[in-house]
């Protein structure tokens, strides 16, 4: 499938969801909207396109001048051998989206390090906990608006397990 | 008080919660699992990560570019070469640089090295932990060989920075073939050996056949990649799907497994490190031998120095041996040409007012290694799995953003569902043939 046959199939599967499409150093880049993801992403994984690899899910935080957190997708599709990077943006002050879980397995623990880090609340998502801080962490440390370095208080001694 | 985790709201009254790790001598680092158990039988498991979690990606983003590589390193600390490449190699896309012939070619020798001492710290921990102590030990000792190459190159056994943005730091140590062949030599006795000890092992065969086994789709969905991914029988290898370097122009085979179990993973490390040795020696040959350094008497660098306050200094100034290796007459060959991507030559530096300057304006703050604005993605094919680095650029010397795709990170998400309803000596053999690298899964 060339790029342009590509761009069209993708805009005619998911008409209003994308917002906008760019180019990045050869990968191509949708720009979707917030509360359309998970369907846009459940249509990428079944052919044509193919999509069935969930590579890679992280977050930006754009807080210096724009106030927004950026979701950023990476899927892969093993039959085309391609990439594709899906962006959606969402406010900084109450980011809410929905979970890909169901969808893919390995969503479960990247929505969980994202919410960990961002703040972002995935939607409907079974276990939505910290993931590589702990249960007591004060703020979420991939912000911008958290310092490099910054104490954390202090947490009494579990005895309960 | 309401139970924080999720084993322990759902466990059934009359079954045993137990831990294993974070302290453990299994846990590879520091991972640690929650076991509901039915006496030996395991009904639910929940793995909790972050034990070794040191705010990698923070860091990056208040480090600049050339100073974050050293970070690089320390995630996953048995091939750190792969990392360091995956990291310079996204900046290089970013740039638009391209490494000279040379470097890339010894590049590709340190990915090749660093992927057969990572397979062996691999294989050799969960040999060991299923009680073959020999296989330990065999390993070991073959990754020694395979470390004695790179430390006598970069100067370090695992945390090198060698790989720089725009070439390699330094060029090969003068003795690297001997080190080299003596290495390959050692590494394929050894791997000689560990088929006839474990390969119809009925001990091993017992705690790895049909053990862990995961399938295709699920293997797709956790979104494996590496030797995992492989075991189950999919041919995905970076190197051959997005081909980097130069590795479009060797030969090499991509081993797959059939059933995706823990003995199939073991499997394809070991004929994965075969491939490796293959390449090992077609790039040896690929690499001309380095020419003499130009003749002529050099110079001290005290007496150089002292020298160029009088006049323009042409002499050849001998360097310190903390850089043997990075002479001004070799860099040609190590780094890429732009002067805002490596590092100037240090005879200049210390002799010449215009090496001075280039030397402030590449380490000053604010200047130096400045990629465009924009975000990139890259990855390369690491010791299991597919490395990514994704940077986002706003044009300073610093990283807006920077996120690490650990591979291992995707293939420990799926433990639990490995281990669940197997046996609790299960879980040793699985978690082993994962290879899980703390420094990587936890960043």
């Amino acid at each position: 499938m060339g790029q342009e046959i590509l761009i069209e199939a993708i805009r005619a599967k998911l008409g209003p969801a994308v917002e906008g499409i760019a180019d990045s150093y050869g990968d191509l880049v949708l720009i979707l909207r917030p509360e359309a993801v998970r369907s846009a992403l459940a249509a990428l994984r079944e052919m044509p396109f193919d999509y069935a690899v969930l590579l890679d899910l992280t977050c930006v935080d754009f807080a210096a001048g724009q106030g927004r957190l950026e979701l950023v997708y990476h899927l892969y599709s093993l039959s085309r051998n391609v990439r594709l990077r899906l962006k959606a943006s969402l406010p900084a002050a109450d980011p809410a989206v929905e979970t890909l879980v169901g969808l893919w397995k390995n969503a479960e623990w990247l929505e969980r390090e994202v919410f960990d880090m961002f703040g972002v609340r995935f939607e409907g998502h079974p276990y939505l906990r910290r993931l590589l801080t702990y249960e007591g962490f004060e703020g979420h440390p991939l912000r911008k608006t958290y310092p490099w370095r910054l104490g954390q208080p202090r947490l009494p001694l579990k005895d309960d397990v | 008080m309401e139970p924080l985790t999720r084993i322990q709201r759902e466990a059934r009254p009359e079954s045993m919660l137990i831990n294993m790790g974070p302290s453990h001598p299994a846990m590879h680092g520091t991972l640690r699992i929650m076991l509901e158990l039915d006496a030996e039988k395991i009904l639910n498991a929940e793995c909790e990560i972050g034990y070794l979690h040191r705010g990698f990606e923070k860091t990056c983003e208040n480090k600049t570019y050339f100073n974050l590589l050293i970070y690089t390193d320390r995630l996953n600390y048995v091939s750190p070469l792969i990392n360091n490449l995956g990291y310079v190699m996204t900046v290089e896309k970013m740039m638009g640089v391209t490494a000279p012939e040379r470097a890339q070619l010894i590049r590709v020798l340190m990915s090749e090295l660093s992927r057969v001492s990572d397979h062996l710290t691999c294989l050799a921990a969960m040999a060991m932990e299923n009680g073959a102590f020999t296989v330990f030990l065999y390993m070991m000792k073959a990754r020694e060989f395979i470390w004695d190459v790179i430390e006598f190159t970069t100067g370090a056994r695992m945390t090198t920075s060698y790989i720089r943005i725009g070439g390699v730091r330094a060029d090969l140590h003068p003795d690297w073939r001997g080190s080299l062949a003596t290495a390959v030599r050692e590494t394929r006795k050894v791997l000689k050996d560990v088929s006839g000890l474990l390969d119809k092992n009925s001990i091993f065969l017992g705690r790895t056949r049909g053990v862990g086994v995961m399938s295709k789709e699920d293997a797709l969905s956790y979104g494996w990649t590496g030797p995992c991914l492989r075991s189950t029988g999919i041919p995905y290898d970076v190197r051959k799907a997005h081909p980097y370097l130069v590795y479009d122009r060797l030969q090499f085979e991509v081993p797959v497994g059939e059933c995706g179990d823990n003995y199939d993973r073991y499997s394809v490390r070991m004929r994965e490190m075969e491939q490796s040795l293959r390449l090992l020696e077609q790039v040896a040959a690929l690499i001309p031998d380095a020419a003499p350094l130009g003749g002529g008497p050099a110079i001290e660098p005290a007496e150089a120095l002292a020298r160029s306050r009088l006049q323009r200094a042409d002499e050849r100034v001998r360097l310190s041996p903390n850089l043997e290796g990075s002479e001004k007459e070799r860099l040609p060959g190590l780094t890429a040409p732009d002067p805002l991507v490596g590092v100037p030559a240090k005879e200049d530096t210390y002799t010449t007012m215009e090496g001075l300057i280039s030397h402030f304006l590449f380490f000053m703050s604010g200047k130096g290694i400045r990629p465009p604005k924009g975000d990139v993605y890259f990855s390369v094919e690491g010791g299991n799995g597919e490395v990514g680095f994704y940077i986002v650029s706003d044009g300073t010397d610093k990283p807006y953003r920077l996120h690490l795709r650990a591979p291992c990170f995707h293939i420990v998400s799926a433990l639990e569902q490995l281990i669940k309803g197997r046996f609790v000596a299960d879980v040793i053999p699985t978690f082993g043939s994962m290879n899980m690298i703390g420094g990587e899964l936890d960043r």
